[in-house]
C-alpha cells in the first residue's frame, strides 16, 4: 500500500488522475504496470479500480444496478457480473440494501458501494482518492480492514488522505508531497524517525525553557504556546528540564506522521 | 492548428454503445411516464391546432390543415426529444451526477461516452417519431406508404439536434445558460420552419436563411413528404444537408466536450 500525503492543493489528485489516464501528463513520463499512459489506456484503465474523492454513483440506478452496469463498462458477461457483484455487496455489507436507490444510502454506504463498484473487474491497482472522507469510525474500521484483506489478496493500493493515523496505519510507503514536488519518500516509521525523531515532548512556551533548549542545543518548534522538542530519547530530554530547568509541566509522546506533515508542509492555511 | 483540433476524427469503438445502453435502462425504468408525451401531445397539437383553428384556416397547398402541421408535429418532437436529452439531459449527467467522470474510469474514453449520448438522443427521437405515427395514421392523417420510412429518418434527424444540443453542452456555463439557445435557436425554429404555415408566407430573405441555417426546416420538408406518400428526388437535397451538417457537428462536438472535460 502506497499513500500520497500533502496539504490541500499539493498535486495528489492531479496525480492520481495522471495514473489513471484522464488528466495529460505535461511533462515527464509516467508508466503503469509497464505501460505508457498516454498510448495504453484502455488495457491501463481494465486493470485498475478506482475510487474518487467526489461519490459518483450512478443516481438513476439502485446499488445492484449500479456494480451490473459498471461491469458492462469492463466487458464482464452477464452471468459472471452476477456472481461477483452478489460477491462484492457480500464484502462491503450492502446485500440488504441491494435494491435501494443509491441517493438514499448514508454517506458510509454510499463510499462502500464505491469501494465494491471499483472492485467489480478485479483490479491490480487501485487507486483511492480520500477514501473514508467524512465516515464514522465504524466505516472507517470496515473499509480499512477491506482494503488490508485486498493487499493480502496481492492487489496494490494506491492512496491519498488527509487522515495521517489512516496512512500510518495502512501505508507500507508514502511520499509527502507539497506544490507538485516529492519531499519525502519512505516507510511511515523511517520517516518519522528522520524527519522528527521517534518521540516528541511538548511544553509550555516560556522563557527560560527556551534558553534551556538552546544551552543543550536540543531540536525545537515553537507553535503559538506550545513548544515542541523532537527527540530520539524523549526520557533524557524530559529528566534533563526537571533536574536542571526545574520545568515540571511537559509530556512526552510518541511522533506521529502527522508532526512530520507539518513540520515538513508547514502550518499556514492552504486555500 | 488550434482550430483544426476541433475537427480532429475521434476513435471510437463499440464502447460508445455501453453509454447508450446504460441511457436506454434509465429510459426503460420510466417507460410509461417516457411514452407519455409523444403519445398525448401529438393528440392534444392536432385537437388545438388541426381541427380547432384549422376550421379558419383554408387547405394549404390543397392539404387540409391538421394534415398539413401532422408531419410537422413529428419533426418538433424529433428535435425536441434529442435536443433536450443532449442539453439538459446530458448537463446534469456531466455536472451534477458524475456520470461521465464515472464512466471514464473504466476502459471507455470520453469521446465514446459523448457519442453515446449523442446516439441515445437520436434514439429517443427515433422512439418518439415511432409512437407518433400511429397517432396520427388513427387520425387519418398520414399516408402509410412511405411512413415507415420517417422512423429512419427521425434517427438521422435526432443525430443532428443531438450534436447541436452537445456543442451547447460543451459551452455552457451553467444549467440556466441552456435556455439561450432554446430562446434564441429552438423556439424560433419551431415556429419558422414551415412548421405551422408554409416558408413561401415569409419574405425571401428569411426563406433562404430558413433552409441555410434552420435544421428543422430540411427535417420538416422530408417528413412532411413522406407523410403525404410522395418520395421525389428533390428531398436528397434535404436529406444531404443534414448527412454533412449532422457529420460536422457530431465531430464539432465531442472535441468540443474532450477540451471541456479533460484537464
Amino acid at each position: 500500500m502506497f499513500g500520497f500525503l500533502g496539504p490541500n492543493g499539493a498535486g495528489k489528485t492531479t496525480t492520481m488522475r495522471m495514473i489513471q489516464c484522464i488528466s495529460p501528463v505535461t511533462a515527464g513520463s509516467l508508466e503503469i504496470f509497464g505501460m505508457d499512459v498516454s498510448d495504453h489506456q484502455r488495457e491501463i484503465k481494465s486493470l485498475m479500480g478506482v475510487v474518487p474523492q467526489e461519490n459518483n454513483l450512478d443516481m438513476d440506478f439502485t446499488v445492484y444496478e449500479n456494480l451490473m452496469v459498471y461491469s458492462r463498462y469492463f466487458d464482464i458477461p452477464k452471468e459472471e457480473a452476477e456472481e461477483r457483484v452478489e460477491e462484492l455487496l457480500d464484502f462491503v455489507q450492502l446485500t440488504d440494501k441491494k435494491d435501494t436507490m443509491t441517493e438514499s444510502l448514508s454517506g458510509g454506504m454510499k463510499r462502500r458501494l464505491i469501494l465494491a463498484r471499483s472492485l467489480v473487474n478485479r483490479p491490480r491497482l487501485l487507486i483511492l482518492d480520500e477514501p473514508t472522507v467524512g465516515l464514522d469510525p465504524q466505516a472507517r474500521h470496515l473499509i480499512w480492514d477491506r482494503l488490508r484483506l485486498l493487499q493480502k489478496n496481492g492487489v496494490t493500493v494506491v492512496l491519498t488522505s488527509h487522515y495521517l493515523d489512516e496512512v500510518e496505519k495502512l501505508c507500507d510507503r508514502l511520499v509527502v508531497m507539497d506544490n507538485g514536488d516529492i519531499l519525502v519518500e519512505g516507510s511511515p516509521s523511517d520517516v518519522i524517525e528522520k524527519y522528527v525523531g521517534s518521540g516528541i515532548v511538548e511544553a509550555e512556551n516560556d522563557p527560560q525553557l527556551l534558553e534551556c533548549l538552546n544551552e543543550r542545543e536540543a531540536s525545537y518548534e515553537v507553535i503559538g504556546d506550545l513548544v515542541h522538542i523532537y527527540t530520539d530519547d524523549p526520557k533524557q530530554i524530559t529528566d534533563y528540564l526537571t533536574m536542571e530547568c526545574s520545568i515540571t509541566k511537559f509530556s512526552a509522546r510518541p511522533a506521529t506522521l502527522e508532526d512530520v506533515f507539518l513540520r515538513l508542509t508547514g502550518r499556514r492555511l492552504r486555500e | 492548428m488550434r482550430f483544426a483540433s476541433y475537427f480532429e476524427i475521434p476513435r471510437i469503438s463499440s464502447n460508445a454503445y455501453k453509454v447508450w445502453q446504460r441511457n436506454k435502462d434509465v429510459f426503460m425504468k420510466d417507460i410509461k411516464l417516457n411514452f407519455l408525451p409523444p403519445f398525448l401531445e401529438p393528440i392534444l397539437y392536432l385537437i388545438a391546432l388541426g381541427f380547432g383553428l384549422g376550421r379558419f384556416v383554408e387547405s394549404i397547398d390543397g392539404v387540409p390543415y391538421a394534415q398539413f402541421i401532422a408531419p410537422a408535429l413529428i419533426s418538433i418532437s424529433v428535435m425536441y426529444a434529442s435536443f433536450f436529452e443532449c442539453s439538459y439531459g446530458s448537463y446534469v449527467r456531466m455536472y451534477y451526477q458524475k456520470t461521465f467522470d464515472a464512466i471514464i474510469a473504466t476502459p471507455l474514453t470520453i469521446e465514446e461516452v459523448i457519442a453515446g449520448e449523442m446516439l441515445w438522443g437520436a434514439t429517443r427521437s427515433m422512439i418518439n417519431a415511432t409512437v407518433m405515427i400511429p397517432v396520427i395514421a388513427l387520425f387519418g392523417l398520414i399516408d402509410l406508404r412511405y411512413s415507415l420510412l420517417i422512423i429512419p429518418f427521425a434517427f438521422l434527424g435526432g443525430l443532428l439536434f443531438a450534436a447541436i444540443g452537445m456543442c451547447f453542452t460543451a459551452v455552457t456555463p451553467n444549467i440556466m445558460s441552456i435556455n439561450y439557445p432554446v430562446l434564441l435557436f429552438i423556439t424560433p425554429m419551431f415556429l419558422f420552419s414551415g412548421t405551422f404555415f408554409p416558408l413561401s408566407a415569409l419574405p425571401q430573405i428569411i426563406q433562404y436563411f430558413a433552409v441555410a441555417f434552420l435544421p428543422l426546416t430540411h427535417v420538416v420538408n422530408v417528413i412532411r413528404s413522406l407523410g403525404y406518400g410522395i418520395l421525389e428526388l428533390s428531398l436528397l437535397f434535404d436529406v444531404v444537408w443534414i448527412i454533412i451538417v449532422c457529420a460536422i457537428l457530431f465531430v464539432l462536438s465531442i472535441n468540443m466536450m474532450k477540451k471541456r472535460l479533460v484537464v
